[in-house]
């Protein structure tokens, strides 16, 4: 769903940029002030240490949280007050820190599920499940076998993702945001909790989106190896407010940064 | 005959693809799976796709006798890639996919390949991180476009876009038959293909077998088991293996059989049952593996379930081989299996891919007797064979009906056997090799002036069935201090044999006594574990535990014990064992490709701890070294624990049994 005076973006013009957001609940302030700006094409990871308000400001960006101040501009419309699936719509998917999936689905049926919103036919006609809504069906699994194909788990199409373990989970979790053919893809924390190899594994289905559907990716990521080696710019985040903002080299070098994120040099 | 005639004129694969498009053009070639469909490619549109890819590859510059590394999985545009080298005069040298760079450059470096084909980034970045050393490649084709977008693609090409260039010079340079000339000047006395043994020792050796050996070999083996178009196999094992270009590709072309692809290494299980292979070909360890999966889901099944299987399987143990061999069966014992086939036997069959198997051969080390009479009686009709590369595979194999669980068969069609003095098996037939490429010596060393071959194994010829029993390599086989013959492998299988043993490494020779390091088979071991309330945190942990040691003294005990009943090999029981902290990896040189244990290399590797087992000492302190696939070294040290073990005497009744 296309807004009547959304534009076109390409590749390295800005593709949401958040401007002076602050987000408080009661008396507890999540984010003060924070403007930054997300490009087309770029995977953008957003860093800070616990509580800095990361995974608030992914809640944001897809319409989760309203901020009380500010403004964010998406494919350059100035978003109103919207709910997230107004912005799964629009183009925004996202995976989460703690897995969410259908655990006594198979992988599948949740992938499958990352479709919904791209069906067209209505649920009469999907009750049916013949004709038009059979074609509808097939394209779709087309889809989808394809990225089971992406991400090679074609071994557990048919397993309840209640069985699999941890790292392959987070990997169905991709799956289904990738089933949705974002524009932006919000990742929060896709290799927390993993050991060296699934990160590697992981690192690389990122780079992969990024460079085969040329999806746009924010990720928030606690391991700051894996944010030097994928990001193309980083903003850092402390107390809710940004202290630093550029390239992986330049966020490493600074002065603020290393204080509050990296703690003092050695 | 005119039959005859025929078969004389069509003496090279390229030219079976052109009878078999021509002959069975709308029967299935090749299917892969892929995108969960099955996607099938008949006859004659796998002519197309060879023709096409031949000539993009003539386009690049290949020329007759030039080699062009293959290097991937199962995938059909691999398989193309072979016979379209061979269309046009090249030499195809299939690579183990799994090897680690240095490896491969040996391999290319030696072949001194012109182009390599290869299936994904993985192996283009394996191939590109070497290209240093391989001067004599021009181009990189790759299957698998994924990740490769941003590479740089002046050497590297989609294997499509060859196959575009091919098509365009269809319609200009090579229009008409210019192909199928080029064909036509290939000879059955051609090189038909290089394939590197993986070796024990030292580097691997570039086995080069003629048209005429692949063909004649993959014709009398089609004889031999009645195989026809209609088989269906499955090509899961590595494409450098002689094994899989007999099966998978040589009798394929000659029987005109569909061969099948899996969707990807971990979904073959799956993909078996979905075919229903009829001719199926594994090592050994692909069978234990099935059985060992099967004994540990049934210990999670129901009762009933449980209490099912367990008296059909008895049945089946009694009666089932019986049936099998068509010998006389009472009534009531048939009826039984009848209902244990509806009930037990059948839906196990369908969840192995094996519910309309005719043959299935198990090859390259020996199989345990319980696992291989398991299958049999479920009414499988597993047989063993005994085959080299250097022999184009065949050298004996077992006729149906003439099944033992300890020999691996008669002389195939047209092969001589004779053993030496020192029991080595020397084979003779069309289908031997042509020599070791680029090293004459060693040709000399293995092949006589005469035509025969020296196999390398020990093995004799059993007065009461004619069939060959190989006992170990021929070298392998030593002696104890005081003279007692040593066997390793021989002790190596008895103690394999057990589900919770993976592998196992006998040491003895020049020694006093006999002592093993043993590897626990994680899945069976693991299970037992969790039934048992046995707490670990990994590999390392549960190897060590002190309940594992138990158990697995007692199956060294009974391997004791039936040692101790083989006159010959009493006195090569094993007084001391130890568990090894890590499991035994290809990637640390510790196993050879096929997965076979390098014991010379393992008994240096863990020098402590060989010593540890003959100077008495209760415990032995141990930092390895290990190598990750992508070729970073980490270190992994453990403290390992050595049991002693009693020994029994010689059992009074002698047994015929040669060593």
């Amino acid at each position: 769903m296309r807004a009547p005076d959304e534009t076109v973006i390409k590749a390295g013009q800005t593709l949401l940029s958040v401007e002076n957001v602050s987000l408080s609940f009661g008396g507890v302030k999540a984010i003060r002030n924070v403007s930054f700006d997300i490009k087309k094409g770029e995977i953008r990871a957003i860093i800070g240490p616990n509580g800095a308000g990361k995974t608030s400001m992914l809640n944001v960006i897809n319409g989760f949280y309203h901020p009380q101040e500010g403004e964010i501009t998406f494919k350059g419309v100035k978003r109103k007050k919207m709910r997230p699936h107004d912005a799964a719509t629009g183009g925004i998917a996202r995976t989460f820190q703690n897995v969410a999936l259908f655990k006594s689905m198979t992988t599948l049926d949740n992938i499958m599920a990352g479709r919904t919103l791209k069906m067209n036919k209505n649920f009469f006609w999907q009750l049916l499940r013949y004709g038009p809504a059979e074609q509808e069906e097939i394209q779709h699994r087309r889809k989808v076998e394809e990225i089971i194909d992406f991400l090679e788990i074609q071994h557990i199409r048919r397993v309840p993702v209640g069985r699999l373990p941890y790292g392959l989970q987070k990997r169905v979790e991709l799956g289904r945001a990738l089933a949705m053919e974002p524009e932006l893809l919000l990742l929060d924390e896709p290799m927390a909790g993993m050991n060296l190899e699934e990160k590697e594994d992981m690192c690389r289905y990122v780079i992969d989106v990024n460079n085969h559907y040329g999806t746009t990716i924010a990720l928030i990521e606690h391991d700051m190896g894996v944010v030097m080696d994928l990001a193309n710019r980083v903003v850092v985040l402390d107390y809710g407010q940004k202290i630093a903002d550029g390239t992986p080299d330049e966020v490493k070098a600074d002065k603020a940064v290393i204080d509050a994120y990296l703690g003092v040099a050695h | 005959m005119a039959q005859d005639a025929v078969d004389k004129a069509v003496d090279t694969f390229p030219k079976f693809l052109l009878v078999n498009a021509r002959e069975r053009g709308h029967r299935p070639a090749i299917r892969e799976k892929d995108l969960g469909i099955w996607q099938t490619w008949t006859w004659a549109q796998v002519k197309e796709e060879v023709k096409a890819l031949a000539l993009g590859l003539k386009e690049l510059g290949v020329e007759r006798g030039d080699k062009v590394a293959i290097i991937g999985s199962n995938k059909p545009r691999l398989y193309w890639s072979m016979c379209a080298t061979q269309s046009i005069g090249g030499i195809p040298v299939p690579v183990y996919q799994d090897a680690v760079a240095d490896e491969m450059a040996f391999v290319l470096a030696h072949a001194g390949a012109k182009v390599a084909i290869v299936e994904n980034q993985e192996q283009v970045d394996k191939v590109l991180s070497i290209s240093d050393r391989l001067p004599s490649i021009t181009h990189v084709i790759y299957d698998e476009p994924r990740g490769l977008r941003d590479y740089d693609h002046t050497r590297l090409k989609w294997l499509n876009e060859i196959q575009d260039i091919g098509r365009k010079a269809m319609e200009t340079k090579y229009s008409g038959d210019a192909w199928e000339k080029m064909i036509a000047e290939g000879k059955g006395s051609d090189i038909a293909v290089i394939l590197y043994t993986s070796g024990t020792t030292g580097n691997p050796k570039g086995v080069m077998l003629t048209y005429e050996s692949v063909v004649v070999s993959s014709r009398n083996a089609n004889a031999f088991d009645n195989l026809t178009e209609k088989e269906e196999v499955i090509a899961y094992l590595p494409m450098a293996w002689v094994g899989d270009h007999i099966f998978s590709y040589a009798q394929s072309y000659v029987a005109g059989y569909t061969v099948n692809c899996p969707e990807s290494p971990e979904t073959i299980i799956e993909d078996r049952r979905e075919i229903g292979t009829s001719y199926a070909f594994a090592p050994p360890r692909v069978y234990e593996n099935l059985l060992t999966l099967t004994m540990v889901r049934m210990e999670d099944a129901g009762r009933v379930k449980r209490a099912m299987f367990h008296y059909f399987l008895g049945h089946a143990r009694k009666w089932g081989e019986k049936i099998l061999n068509k010998e006389p069966v009472p009534i009531l014992a048939r009826l039984i299996y009848w209902l244990g086939d509806i009930l037990v036997y059948g839906p196990m069959k369908n969840r192995y891919g094996f519910t309309n198997v005719r043959v299935a051969y198990t090859a390259g080390e020996a199989i345990g007797p319980e696992i291989f009479r398991y299958y049999r009686s479920l009414g499988i009709n597993l047989k063993q064979l005994y085959g080299q590369t250097e022999a184009s595979v065949y050298i004996t194999a077992q006729p149906d009906g003439e099944i033992y669980a300890d020999t691996v068969g008669k002389p195939s069609p047209d092969v001589e056997i004779k053993i030496e003095q020192n029991g080595e098996v020397l084979f003779r037939s069309p289908g031997v090799f042509a020599g070791y490429y680029k090293d004459p010596d060693k040709t000399a060393e293995t092949k006589t002036p005469d035509g025969w071959v020296k196999s390398g194994d020990a093995g004799f010829f059993d007065p009461k069935t004619g069939h060959l029993k190989i006992i170990d390599r021929a070298k392998d086989v030593g002696k104890l201090k005081d003279g007692t013959l040593f066997a390793p492998k021989y002790i190596e299988n008895k103690l394999k044999f057990y589900p919770n043993i993976k592998e196992a490494v006998a040491l003895g020779d020049k020694r006093d006594y006999v002592t093993v390091m043993l590897n626990i088979d994680l899945v069976s071991v693991g299970s037992w574990a969790e039934r048992n309330n046995v707490i670990y945190g990994s590999y390392q942990e549960l190897a060590a535990h002190p309940r594992v040691y138990e158990m697995l003294a007692e199956h060294v005990d009974e391997v004791n014990r039936s040692l101790s009943e083989e006159g010959p090999m009493a006195g090569a029981q094993i007084k001391r064992f130890l568990i090894l902290h890590k499991e035994l990896d290809a990637d640390d040189g510790e196993l050879t490709r096929t997965q076979k244990v390098r014991r010379g290399f393992i008994a240096e590797r863990y020098g402590p701890l060989a010593e540890g087992l003959y100077n008495g000492a209760k415990e032995v302190d141990i930092t390895t070294e290990l190598t990750f696939e992508d070729g970073r070294k980490g270190n992994i040290s453990a403290r390992v624990r050595i049991q002693d073990m009693k020994t029994h005497p010689p059992a009074a009744a002698p047994m015929d049994k040669a060593a």
